[in-house]
């Protein structure tokens, strides 16, 4: 299918030698650039939740409301806040190991991230488990439960996805997909991870530590 | 980017039509695919108005019952805005954004798809209420705690407002990577195209504004469905919230719905004028801070809870009007002096300025707190916001249709229908929401069904009626006109209205590749300069050449660099045509019909009216 057009008959002219190649291989790389722009959407979607978080904090007498003096920093969230930033320590590690082209490296610093994924979101449920049982603290018990749940919740949503998306960059690191020059789902994966964490350790500061 | 040398190949196989349609991912069909959607839902929507209108045509229960009444109109707005002008700009942005940067398609072809696949199941899950025991009913604004009632239709009402905003989300990532990295070379952000420029904007936007949406969205379904207390005050919640939340999203929303508007009008009128966009710079400068400010205003709903800090908000509707009159004053100088051709699309994006300039106006009534509060829900409101999205989002979604179509088909819609198309609407939309101001400030409420007899609201009530099945009807000749195009020659060529950007340099529809070859871009217009001598063979020592300019040390290249002698150069030889303004841009802007040596050598059916 070839197409002729009696508006453009010149052929491409080049107007200056470091244009030749177009934006596209100039800067950051497309599909980087779009998961850059997906986390800001998902940096709004945190700053709703967060809203709401503040706004009733404002507006109540007392926070946290009375009889809720179990939501503190004991074991289990303070390993579990250990853990994802590890996580985020070692998926580091990976982009660095493939950036250097070793792929043996780059797969085990990825499993690790995904074992410690799995572990943070393991607590959580346990977590839950705990906080429902011995104390009947539910997303119904009144405006923190509420909160508690909905922000934690999408939260463990996030490191969910977070945890499939490692999982498919580890199938593909072990096929040998990745190498020094072409690993940026390697990179992207990276950094929505880096920003579950950060999105974590808000979350860490603002329900266990500010009160 | 190396589509451009594989496509030819891609012709080569044989798949069915439908097969071909439901799962292509280049970027001209998944825009047709858009705006063939959202036009249905345009008339959907319509029909829906038409109930409405005929309902408060004349006061008591017609044929109605207030339910019903409160579905029809939740319905109506949910579905003008989130499954007609919404899509119908990103299809539009989608046919078009690519070829006018030289591009082969977009970043993310099969994530846009992907967008508009969303589209026809968000709308399935809107109407589907209807079958499940009633749509959604609290208003497009679905403010809590009317919304927190029970029904499926809320539920499903959020459940799509999900699934279209992720589309609208995914979309505005798309173009903005396909605006950052798929620009060909020497087209610099500062010689994009203004439709660019606003789908850029546009996708800020949508980026920044969305997810909120779809955050209070969730929200609202964990207080329905789950116990939650986020908007029940009797569990520590807090209703006002939901309007924070809402207006956050829905303030920079209607930028969203009218900046591409913006961008068609900034298209249209230099083409149709015969003149170079006056204030290039300003116009980006206001679209970014438009852009900007939209993010600061969105309490200017919510003067009357007495929850919010007046001054400040009241400041900032007051300053968002500043780079909107600036825009409008450019396009006044636009077309200032120039060689108008009243073709459709023109008509269309001057009744855009006209009516556009009332609702903006009715929007600066309503940052008067004052005034505001004598106002507030009453059909004063509707008529501002319906004066913003007919008269602004739908004159300009049309002034694209007409201005593009030839693009998408090869076929140049009938003049005489286009026309007598414009007249209806133009009328038509005056005629219904003019007289919604005088009912509003009689105090008439919005979303109401009935209002007694002897309140005097009858007369205007009737014109508005009047007025809306116009608008109505005015769908009947643009239907028909596309209709007897589509099946009539496709014989309108590449560049039917004389136009200036890359758009109209490649075939008429475009190949699957977009481009064989691309003009050099040394300026905003590119296929000007091309169609014009300004880039033939220059001395590279010239500052045009290095690519330095867009127009202003153009004027002082010497003629002879610039291809042809200049008529605006010489002391005798200016046309009432060729104005002094022109050549302060750029001094080959002379109309294309006063060279005749150039108009003669090219078969060129610009003139539509003119064709047999």
């Amino acid at each position: 299918m070839t197409a002729h057009t009696d508006v453009v008959r010149v052929p491409h002219q080049q107007e200056d030698p470091h244009e030749a190649t177009g934006h596209a291989e100039q800067g950051m790389n497309t599909a980087l650039l779009g998961m850059l722009l997906f986390i800001g959407s998902e940096v709004m979607f945190f700053a709703g939740l967060f809203a709401a978080y503040f706004n009733a904090r404002a507006a109540a007498p007392e926070w946290p409301p009375q009889g809720i003096d179990f939501i503190v920093p004991s074991l289990i969230p303070v390993v579990a806040t250990l853990i994802l930033i590890l996580s985020s320590a070692t998926m580091q590690w990976a982009v660095w190991r493939i950036r250097k082209g070793d792929r043996t490296g780059m797969n085990r610093a990825i499993a690790i991230t995904l074992l410690l994924g799995v572990v943070f979101l393991g607590m959580q449920a346990y977590d839950y488990y705990e906080l429902l049982t011995h104390h009947g603290f539910g997303i119904n018990s009144g405006i923190y439960g509420t909160l508690f749940y909905t922000l934690t919740g999408f939260h463990g949503a996030h490191v969910f996805g977070g945890v499939v998306g490692i999982s498919i960059i580890l199938l593909r690191g072990v096929a040998g997909q990745f190498s020094a020059r072409h690993h940026i789902a390697v990179e992207a994966v990276s950094a929505y991870w880096h920003f579950v964490d950060v999105v974590w350790i808000a979350l860490f500061v603002t329900l266990y530590l500010l009160h | 980017m190396a589509t451009t040398t594989l496509a030819p190949r891609a012709g080569t196989y044989r798949r069915s039509m439908v097969y071909e349609w439901l799962t292509t991912t280049d970027h001209k069909k998944i825009g047709a695919l858009y705006i063939a959607t959202s036009f249905l839902f345009f008339l959907l929507g319509g029909v829906y108005a038409l109930f409405i209108r005929a309902e408060l045509a004349v006061p008591g229960l017609q044929f109605l019952d207030p339910e019903t009444y409160n579905q029809l109109f939740t319905i109506h707005g949910t579905t003008m805005i989130f499954l007609f002008v919404m899509p119908m700009t990103t299809g539009l942005a989608n046919y078009i954004v690519p070829l006018q940067i030289g591009a082969a398609d977009m970043a993310f072809p099969r994530i846009n798809a992907l967008s508009y696949w969303m589209i026809p199941l968000g709308g399935l899950l809107l109407f589907s209420g209807y079958a499940l025991g009633g749509a959604a009913n609290a208003g497009w604004t679905g403010y809590a705690p009317l919304s927190a009632r029970e029904g499926i239709g809320i539920d499903l009402w959020i459940a799509s407002l999900v699934l279209l905003g992720t589309s609208s989300i995914l979309g505005a990532i798309n173009f903005l990577a396909t605006i950052f990295k798929m620009r060909a070379p020497g087209l610099t952000l500062m010689r994009m195209p203004l439709f660019v420029w606003n789908t850029l904007v546009t996708s800020v936007l949508l980026l920044f504004a969305v997810p909120v949406l779809t955050a209070g969205l969730m929200m609202l379904f964990i207080d329905r469905n789950y116990g939650g207390g986020f908007f029940d005050p009797a569990l520590g919640g807090n209703p006002i919230l939901w309007q924070h939340i809402f207006w956050f999203f829905g303030h920079p929303e209607v930028y969203i719905l009218i900046l591409p508007a913006f961008g068609v009008v900034s298209e249209v009128l230099p083409v149709f004028s015969r003149k170079p966009l006056f204030g290039y710079k300003a116009f980006v400068f206001a679209t970014a801070s438009i852009g900007a400010l939209g993010f600061s205003v969105w309490a200017h709903h919510m003067f009357t809870t007495g929850a919010v800090y007046l001054p400040f908000f009241s400041f900032f509707t007051f300053l968002i009007a500043v780079p909107t009159g600036i825009k409008i004053f450019n396009w006044l100088a636009t077309m200032w002096g120039g060689k108008l051709r009243l073709s459709t699309p023109m008509l269309f994006a001057m009744g855009f300025i006209a009516l556009f300039l009332i609702g903006g106006l009715d929007g600066a009534f309503l940052a008067v707190v004052p005034f505001d509060f004598h106002v507030q829900d009453t059909y004063w409101v509707v008529s501002h916001l319906h004066y913003v999205l007919v008269a602004g989002s739908v004159f300009g979604i049309f002034a694209a249709l007409y201005y593009w179509f030839p693009k998408m088909t090869g076929g140049l819609l009938d003049e005489r229908l286009g026309k007598i198309h414009w007249v209806l609407l133009f009328i038509g939309t005056n005629l219904a929401f003019f007289p919604q101001h005088l009912l509003g400030l009689d105090g008439m409420i919005r979303r109401i069904i009935d209002y007694a007899p002897n309140a005097g609201w009858m007369e205007l009530n009737l014109l508005s009626t009047i007025g809306a099945f116009m608008i109505g009807v005015s769908t009947l000749p643009f239907m028909w006109n596309v209709f007897i195009t589509l099946r009539g020659p496709r014989d309108a060529g590449d560049d039917p209205w004389d136009a200036n950007t890359l758009e109209w340099a490649t075939t008429s529809p475009p190949p699957p590749y977009n481009f064989e070859a691309l003009p050099p871009i040394r300026s905003e217009r590119p296929l000007f300069d091309l169609k014009h001598g300004a880039v033939e063979d220059r001395a590279a020592s010239t500052p045009a050449a290095r690519g330095e300019t867009h127009g202003e040390t153009r004027a002082d290249a010497p003629e002879e660099v610039l291809g042809e002698p200049i008529e605006g150069h010489d002391d005798d030889g200016g046309t009432p045509g060729a104005t002094p303004q022109v050549s302060e841009h750029a001094p080959d802007a002379t109309p294309r019909d006063e060279r005749p040596e150039r108009s003669e050598a090219r078969d060129d059916p610009r003139r539509p009216e003119d064709r047999p």
